[in-house]
């Protein structure tokens, strides 16, 4: 009951975010902003996850092809594909969810505790539009940026991992990188991390916006926005692949 | 003019406010007084629309704010200032930027003029020179009064101020009950103070209403509230010993 609750009022609350901003000048500021919080300071997180994440993905690969008649660029191949279809807009989309959704939630829960969204409605500002809009917008804006980034450095991972430990020379990756690339799934890895995008800063913000009490229930917000997002990105990913991908 | 017409709440089926009913009139100090729990946070919340009332009427000057919609809400809400009981100042935000905000947000002044009227306001709680100072930065005096000069940047036509005392030191109260008490008179503007703190009311309160068990129990002046022989008031305003003490030689000086 508690669930349907919930899902009801996060439709109620879309619909008040996507009002006209008061002002578009600040609006844009705030974007850019969120841009810096969100997208920039992400990217050292994003650049470790993915090196180690390419790199064991490939070590793992070589490590278990033993057929003759599998071709060796086939570790490239498989790191490529499975680096863009899943793992950077998946695995990253989570950790985003863990850093991101953890800081959205707390910071507009601290504003609830605190009131200052409080003053903000006072004032005549419609608080959902001012503090949640510029954060979706730089979401859908910048994930994808970072899942591209992921990606490049995924397979440089992989690289750096195949060619230390002389398993592979670097134009049999290369090869394999090269080959059978779609651009659809580029396009399906992208279309995947915006949605993401969307539902971990929606929700995170849905927590941090109804929260009620003090520090501790700050705190319980932020992990309930981390495991409610984790969770919606896991079954939105399972409907997305069914609906892109089948 | 602030006209509270027969307003009930309850949450979860538990009720807070129960058919209450008061005028705040323009150019006073209206003040709300009661003990935790009475539900005067709740009623300056409903009157400002932070909470709907389940009925009951919230006018300002006339106009039914309570069946008003979103749009038409927020133009009432340009003409309210509002001093919360946090002071509720945005932490990341500098001083100034926090009385710009407003400013920011719904007028078209030029930069020059924004930052004139917000040296003004600064000015106005005596806080110049602190403009590039952030709210973690200072007291909690400091704090409220940064949140005065916030609420008076749009020159609003309604002033709440939800426990502006508490968490301060007496000579800091003083100061801020002060100032409250000026900027209405200066401005002439609608105030409702919410508190209990009987200091305040003895120095800046101009009409007094006790609520009590979410009702409005009693409604007077602050001469009236002292001589009124109203057990709950007494309980309330004659708390402690001392203050027993003072009523006991106060009555023996009357006879």
């Amino acid at each position: 009951m508690n669930v349907i609750t919930n899902i009801g009022r996060y439709i109620l609350m879309l619909g008040v975010i996507f009002s006209r901003p008061e002002k578009m000048k600040i609006f844009r500021k705030r974007v850019f902003n969120e841009i810096e919080i969100i997208g920039i300071k992400s990217i050292p997180i994003v650049i470790l996850m993915s090196t180690f994440m390419g790199a064991v993905i490939a070590l793992q690969t070589a490590s278990n092809i033993d057929n003759p008649l599998l071709p060796d660029y086939t570790v490239g191949y498989i790191t490529q594909s499975s680096t863009i279809l899943e793992f950077s807009p998946t695995i990253i989309s989570l950790i985003l969810a863990g850093k991101v959704g953890s800081n959205v939630a707390s910071e507009i829960g601290s504003m609830r505790v605190t009131e200052q969204i409080d003053a903000l409605e006072i004032m005549g500002v419609n608080s959902l539009t001012f503090l949640v809009l510029p954060k979706i917008v730089a979401a859908i804006f910048f994930f994808p940026i970072l899942v591209i980034f992921s990606m490049g450095l995924s397979m440089v991972g992989g690289w750096l991992a195949l060619t230390a430990s002389g398993l592979l020379t670097t134009e049999t990756y290369v090869l394999g990188i090269r080959s059978f690339f779609e651009v659809y799934n580029v396009f399906y890895a992208l279309t995947k991390t915006i949605i993401f995008g969307f539902l971990i800063v929606s929700i995170a913000s849905f927590y941090g916006y109804y929260t009620k009490g003090g520090a501790l229930d700050v705190g319980r917000s932020s992990t309930q926005a981390v495991v409610s997002s984790s969770i919606a990105i896991l079954i939105a990913n399972f409907i997305l692949t069914q609906l892109m991908l089948l | 003019m602030i006209e509270v017409k027969n307003v009930n709440k309850a949450f979860a089926g538990k009720t807070v406010l129960t058919d209450v009913s008061s005028v705040f009139e323009q150019g006073k100090v209206n003040m709300i007084i009661g003990q935790s729990g009475s539900g005067k946070s709740v009623l300056a919340k409903c009157i400002v629309g932070l909470h709907e009332v389940d009925s009951g009427q919230i006018l300002f000057d006339g106009k039914d704010f309570s069946a008003m919609n979103r749009v038409q809400r927020t133009e009432v809400r340009k003409e309210i200032g509002m001093l919360f009981q946090g002071s509720a100042l945005f932490d990341s935000m500098t001083v100034e930027e926090n009385v710009m905000f407003p400013l920011t947000m719904f007028t078209k002044k030029s930069k020059k003029e924004m930052q004139d009227r917000v040296d003004f306001c600064l000015d106005r709680v005596n806080l110049t020179g602190t403009n590039k100072l952030y709210p973690s930065e200072c007291s909690g005096g400091m704090q409220k009064r940064i949140g005065i000069a916030r609420a008076i940047a749009m020159n609003p036509k309604y002033l709440f101020c939800d426990e502006p005392n508490s968490g301060l030191d007496p000579i800091t109260s003083i100061i801020i009950d002060g100032l409250i008490k000026e900027i209405t008179y200066e401005y002439n503007i609608t105030t409702v103070v919410i508190s209990h703190d009987m200091n305040s009311v003895i120095e800046i309160s101009d009409s007094v209403m006790f609520i009590h068990n979410g009702k409005n129990w009693w409604q007077g002046d602050r001469d009236s509230i002292i001589t009124t022989e109203n057990p709950e008031i007494l309980n309330f305003v004659y708390a402690s010993d001392f203050m027993k003490e003072i009523r006991v030689s106060m009555q023996a000086n009357r006879k």
